[in-house]
């Protein structure tokens, strides 16, 4: 009885301390974590470059002279969900991570977003599509910051849809990403009078699409949707223009695409594909001087893709929170509600904010591929065709599903 | 029905880039007794010196045809004269881990310098556009693509089964010593087919360049299921894998065709179902 009250009392005591270091562990070091595809079809977005963009916010901040201590550690998840969150628990149990940044593939994504939670760490998405993240499965913890399935739906998508194209067939990867991008597109699809006739779901990472194409072809739907991305894309237009699909009639929607997939395809086979982005390196002054820095760094002189932008863009958000709040709580919902507290502004994605549910509003923009004859440089690609207020390209807070909402 | 025939044909297509790098793994496991794991990277190697020889050379596609096996096979036979040769004797798993550490390596300096993304390669202009088949519109190059690989899996197959360089070369096999005691040059022999059997990688490597993006991981995304197709087929055996190159290509485009999501695991599905029933592979022999 005595040993037991006398452990009892031990127990209390070590508790009231532990709690008491939780409290007052108000510090000024970061850890930073960019979980990215490294090596496989989604590393030229993502990959070393978000690393990159990641150590440039943080020189940028200017923290280091307040007395800051940031450090950054990487790591590739093979676009594996076992190996996200193995990956994300080791950061969090033994090298003390703060922060989550990027993570492309959704599939990953979603996976590591319920590590995060739990952990009560900070996320900050940059590279996934799913509109999940700040929807059905949105977390206190979690700002999903660059694009999603649902603005792509309703930029792309839709203005598709207004120009004609009423029927449609798609093209799925078959995942998390494909999925989501799928269902929103459809979703704009139907809303707008025009109907999907088909589609087929193809692997992750399929170096021959002609089967695919070939059923859409016979399906003669007048808009062929790609819900797929990176290498999976570049293939499909590829292969698409070989077997004569835009001669029969049929427009091809890329629903997804990057300026590196661009620069795969060649602006030969690419030229007039149309599609949504939320940053390109060309925009204005501001951008153009981030991303000479950025290609200065870069090993095969690459600008930032949109991914890599909102890498550099959410951790600025974050260090600001950081500074505000004057130490580091390492307190994963505390410091996402100071971030959605403040309105962002940087200089690649302009003036937005963070909605309740995790996401970023700021402005789309439609772009259409330039011809080999108009493009003044390597990486000259885009021409601006519109530009979609962030209120209206992303989920109205009314049709979210997110339960930080209803409270 | 039409769409069927669409398929097959697809398949077909496919089946050429399986026949002609099981072929070349065929060759190399049957003469050298090497598992090539670096086959899919000399494949990735023939697509990307062609792209340099068009880019930076303005040698055009029908060159590459000709020069990049060329070039690639002379990276081969220092490979095999440098290290592989070495391993003579020693257990499988040597030759196995030995060249999927040179497949990590050469892939890995691809992709430091070139990123994951690829680099385009335009069809050749005399390959350009289709024809209407009634049933299908079959792009000119695919077709191309069909019968020149079946012509050289044929002529390769007819070399090595048919002419007395192939008789020298499966004595070789059979029993070395007794072969160079006729006064043959056994190791340079070994050497000259093992660059044969890369080259035939890289050629297949320049045929994908157009369809495919010049990726540095192109091979690595194909060899497994490659692999598959040499089990299926029989180890080391010519004919065995030619034919079950083309055949698990149709299979797999008819699988495309009727449950997409299973495309990418049919094959690994069948080389259980033939290695349950038949160890040693279709065509192969027992040890």
């Amino acid at each position: 009885m005595k040993t037991k009250s006398i452990a009892s009392l031990l127990l209390t005591t070590a508790l009231t301390f532990a709690a008491a270091g939780v409290a007052s562990a108000q510090d000024k070091t970061v850890k930073i974590g960019a979980l990215s595809d490294q090596s496989g079809l989604y590393a030229d977005l993502g990959g070393p470059g978000s690393t990159l963009a990641a150590q440039m916010a943080v020189e940028d901040s200017g923290l280091a002279a307040k007395g800051w201590k940031i450090d950054i550690i990487s790591g590739d998840h093979q676009n594996k969900p076992d190996i996200g969150t193995a990956i994300a628990r080791q950061w969090f149990d033994v090298d003390k991570v703060d922060i989550i940044v990027d993570v492309p593939n959704s599939g990953v994504a979603l996976a590591v977003n319920n590590v995060i939670k739990e952990k009560n760490g900070v996320y900050i998405n940059s590279g996934a599509a799913t509109s999940d993240l700040s929807n059905a499965q949105c977390s206190p913890n979690t700002v999903h910051w660059t694009y999603d399935t649902y603005m792509l739906a309703h930029t792309t998508g839709q203005a598709l849809v207004k120009a004609g194209g009423d029927s449609w067939f798609f093209l799925t990867a078959d995942y998390a990403f494909g999925a989501a991008l799928e269902r929103d597109t459809t979703a704009v699809v139907t809303a707008n009078g025009g109907k999907v006739i088909g589609g087929v779901k193809h692997p992750l990472n399929t170096p021959d699409f002609s089967s695919f194409l070939l059923q859409a072809q016979s399906s003669k739907a007048k808009i062929i949707g790609l819900a797929n991305a990176g290498g999976d894309t570049t293939n499909t237009i590829k292969q698409a223009a070989e077997f004569g699909i835009g001669r029969g009639g049929q427009k091809l929607a890329a629903l997804l695409l990057f300026l590196t997939d661009v620069k795969a395809i060649g602006l030969e086979t690419a030229q007039g594909l149309n599609f949504t982005e939320t940053f390109y390196w060309d925009m204005n002054d501001q951008t153009r001087a981030f991303s000479k820095r950025f290609a200065e760094k870069m090993k095969n002189n690459a600008p930032p893709t949109m991914v890599q932008a909102g890498v550099y863009a959410g951790v600025r958000h974050y260090l600001k929170a950081l500074d505000a709040l004057g130490g580091n709580p390492h307190d994963g919902v505390k410091v996402v509600e100071k971030m959605k507290s403040m309105p962002t502004e940087d200089d690649l994605f302009g003036k937005g904010e963070i909605q309740p549910n995790g996401r970023t509003i700021h402005n789309a923009y439609l772009f259409e591929v330039k011809k080999p004859s108009e493009s003044k440089g390597p990486w000259d690609f885009y021409k601006l065709v519109g530009t979609v207020p962030g209120d209206q390209a992303f989920t109205p807070l009314s049709e979210s599903k997110c339960a930080l909402l209803k409270k | 029905m039409q769409a069927l025939y669409a398929q097959l044909l697809v398949g077909l297509i496919n089946g050429s880039f399986y026949a002609l790098l099981s072929l070349g793994l065929a060759v190399i496991f049957g003469m050298l007794n090497i598992i090539n794991f670096a086959h899919g990277a000399l494949y990735m190697m023939g697509a990307f010196v062609a792209y340099f020889l068009l880019n930076l050379g303005g040698i055009n596609y029908w060159w590459a045809l000709l020069l990049a096996p060329i070039i690639v096979g002379i990276f081969g036979m220092i490979l095999e004269r440098t290290m592989l040769q070495w391993l003579t004797g020693l257990d499988h798993l040597y030759g196995l881990l030995l060249t999927f550490g040179i497949a990590l390596i050469v892939q890995g300096v691809f992709q430091n310098y070139f990123g994951s993304s690829g680099l385009p390669y335009a069809i050749p202009d005399e390959l350009k556009g289709g024809m209407n088949l009634g049933f299908m519109f079959l792009p000119i190059y695919r077709g191309w693509v069909v019968v020149f690989s079946l012509v050289v899996c044929l002529a390769t197959w007819f070399l090595i089964e048919k002419t007395r360089l192939g008789a020298y070369l499966r004595a070789a096999t059979e029993n070395p010593t007794l072969v160079r005691a006729f006064g043959v040059n056994v190791p340079r022999m070994i050497t000259l087919t093992y660059g044969l059997g890369v080259g035939l990688a890289a050629l297949a490597g320049v045929l994908s360049a157009p369809i495919n993006q010049v990726r540095p991981l192109m091979g690595a995304d194909l060899i497994i299921v490659v692999f598959a197709v040499v089990v299926i087929g029989g180890m080391g055996s010519i004919m065995g894998s030619i034919i079950t190159g083309f055949a698990l290509g149709v299979i797999e485009g008819l699988t495309k065709y009727f449950y997409p999501e299973a495309s990418n695991t049919v094959v690994f599905v069948l080389m259980v179902l033939v290695l349950l029933v038949k160890p040693t592979g279709l065509t192969g022999r027992a040890a």
